[in-house]
């Protein structure tokens, strides 16, 4: 019957919002179950190192000159062998991400001409002082699994001359 | 009216008062985490097992919140407005009754009954309350000096004038059908029969002009949010917000308490159980677990509503009102009085005559409805 149809209707929105009372909740209880990110999600900025501990940065500041938001500030310094802390001449002395400013937009990481700056899976970032949303170069570099992977280094002459290494394509 | 009976009202109210605002707190709680089920989430279950103590962090958030007064409101009004509000929705479940006559116990030589005043108007006292508690919307939405609150509290009005005419009539084929207005005998009547089975048009009728009453989804119009900005309680912050809110949740939980006690046998128990240990009559303290059942499951029927139906336009709210409810409901006290009367004189079995005349009526109502709305959608098309 036709005229009955809208009071069906309406039995019908009470049954589907009903049945779906039954079904598991889809809310994640965050601070103890976290889901993974994703491969490619955007996250706090890592600086890698080599194998042999040396750090990948070589203090160049394209990533700062990449910046739209201007969050990046670098200071390069001469690298030498008694005291190396990255291929070729020079490393960054001082390394700052102002991550109050930051848009995690991830053009650093294109920037970048030896794939140091990535950014990586941390996502909880807050901070109680504008000062705290500074973070250093020693809070973004990676951790070593052994001390003596600590930049600096002493070197033997003539071997890290290279700043740039060979490349692959990125695969992901 | 003795010193002893003004006592016993005192103490009897003051708990009443008390259990209501406990009833509020989690009512709230109750509402979230059922609206949270049917959206498919957990809802607030951080404060406390389960989140049982959320009420109360939300009361204290409220209590220590900053009190705002507009600059050029009615300072007096707009102080008054929530207490007005809030009363009626106190005070109107006053004379329900909780308990059979045999869970009455003696204390101090008085006999202490299970309900506050037993009045033999009950259901008009009913009616004249609920119809008050829209003083204190109007005031608070003319008080606040805002155009958005101002119209919701004139929304509301025009909602209510509306909505009291079909409920009232509802009432009226209650006492029909029960030949009283003192509540006790409403419920005595229902020993055999719910009124649900004998009038379910004028239950449903009861249940939608309720909603309106108390300004529920789908008939929020006076708060709706999108187009009005909260409407009357835009303006209102800290605990006189608190105070609106709780005479709104308040209002719904009297509003179910009525119809369970009207229409679900108040604090009888399922007319199938009648000559069982269920029944009150042999294990009275059953009486008020059955009105918390009844009011649950009423409450519950309430938030599922709001979880579903979208909110309805303004003049479709005022026509189905108007044109459908409030026709309706005449007839049904004149199909309602000639049934009993028939049921008196001729047959005892034109009782059952009223449920199906009633549902006739309410198919015929449906029917007016489908085709007003065929007819615009052809003059639309």
């Amino acid at each position: 019957m036709p005229v009955l149809e809208p009071i069906i209707e309406l039995g019908r929105g009470l049954f589907t919002t009903l049945r779906s009372m039954f079904e598991k909740p889809v809310t994640v209880q965050y601070p103890e179950e976290r889901k993974p990110v994703k491969p490619r999600f955007r996250g706090r900025h890592v600086l890698k190192r080599y194998e042999n501990g040396l750090e990948k940065c070589i203090g160049c500041a394209l990533c700062a000159a990449a910046c739209p938001a201007d969050a990046i500030f670098v200071e390069s310094s001469e690298n030498s062998d008694e005291k190396r802390f990255s291929p070729g001449e020079r490393y960054a002395s001082t390394y700052e991400i102002n991550m109050l400013r930051c848009i995690y937009c991830g053009f650093c990481e294109d920037a970048c001409p030896t794939e140091a700056i990535v950014l990586g899976d941390q996502y909880e970032l807050s901070f109680t002082d504008r000062k705290q949303a500074i973070y250093p170069k020693d809070m973004l570099l990676e951790a070593v699994a052994a001390s003596q992977l600590l930049t600096p280094q002493k070197t033997e002459p003539g071997k890290f001359t290279r700043s740039v290494p060979e490349m692959k394509d990125p695969q992901d | 009216m003795t010193f002893a009976s003004i006592l016993e009202w005192l103490i009897k109210g003051f708990v009443w008062v008390m259990i209501l605002l406990g009833g509020f707190a989690y009512l709230t709680y109750y509402e979230r985490r059922a609206l949270a089920r049917i959206q498919v989430r957990i809802g607030p279950n951080r404060a406390g097992p389960l989140g049982l103590l959320q009420p109360i962090a939300d009361a204290i958030k409220l209590i220590f919140k900053e009190e705002l007064m507009p600059a050029r409101a009615d300072k007096l009004l707009f102080f008054l407005a929530p207490i007005i509000t809030l009363t009626p929705a106190l005070v109107i479940t006053a004379v329900v009754p909780f308990g059979p006559e045999g869970l009455n116990f003696p204390l101090f030589g008085r006999v202490i009954t299970w309900q506050i005043a037993d009045i033999n108007v009950g259901i008009l006292y009913i009616m004249s309350i609920a119809s008050i508690a829209v003083y204190g919307i109007v005031l608070a939405g003319w008080s606040s000096n805002n155009k958005y609150a101002m119209l919701g509290g004139l929304r509301s009005t025009a909602q209510m004038i509306s909505y009291e005419l079909a409920l009232g009539l509802s009432f009226v084929s209650v006492i029909v059908l029960a030949d009283s207005t003192r509540m006790i005998d409403i419920v005595e009547a229902q020993k055999s029969m719910w009124f649900m089975v004998l009038q379910p048009v004028g239950m449903v009728i009861f249940l939608i002009a309720t909603l309106a009453e108390v300004n529920r989804s789908p008939f929020d119009m006076p708060e709706a949010e999108q187009e009005l900005a909260a409407g009357y309680h835009s303006e209102y912050g800290g605990m006189k917000f608190a105070l609106l809110f709780m005479a709104e949740y308040d209002k719904m939980i009297a509003i179910c308490i009525i119809a369970a006690t009207i229409f679900f046998g108040g604090y009888r128990e399922f007319w199938f159980l009648q000559n069982t240990w269920f029944s009150v009559d042999q294990t009275p303290i059953l009486g008020p677990v059955y009105v918390f059942i009844k009011v649950f499951i009423l409450l519950f029927g309430m938030i599922w509503v709001r979880a579903t139906l979208p909110r309805i336009r303004y003049d479709r709210l005022m026509a189905f009102g108007w044109k459908i409810l409030l026709p309706l409901s005449l007839a049904l006290v004149f199909l309602t009085a000639t049934g009993i009367l028939l049921a008196q004189e001729v047959n005892p079995l034109f009782m059952w005559g009223i449920p199906v005349v009633s549902l006739a009526a309410g198919f015929i109502a449906i029917l007016g409805m489908y085709q007003t709305l065929r007819r615009k959608e052809h003059a639309r098309a």
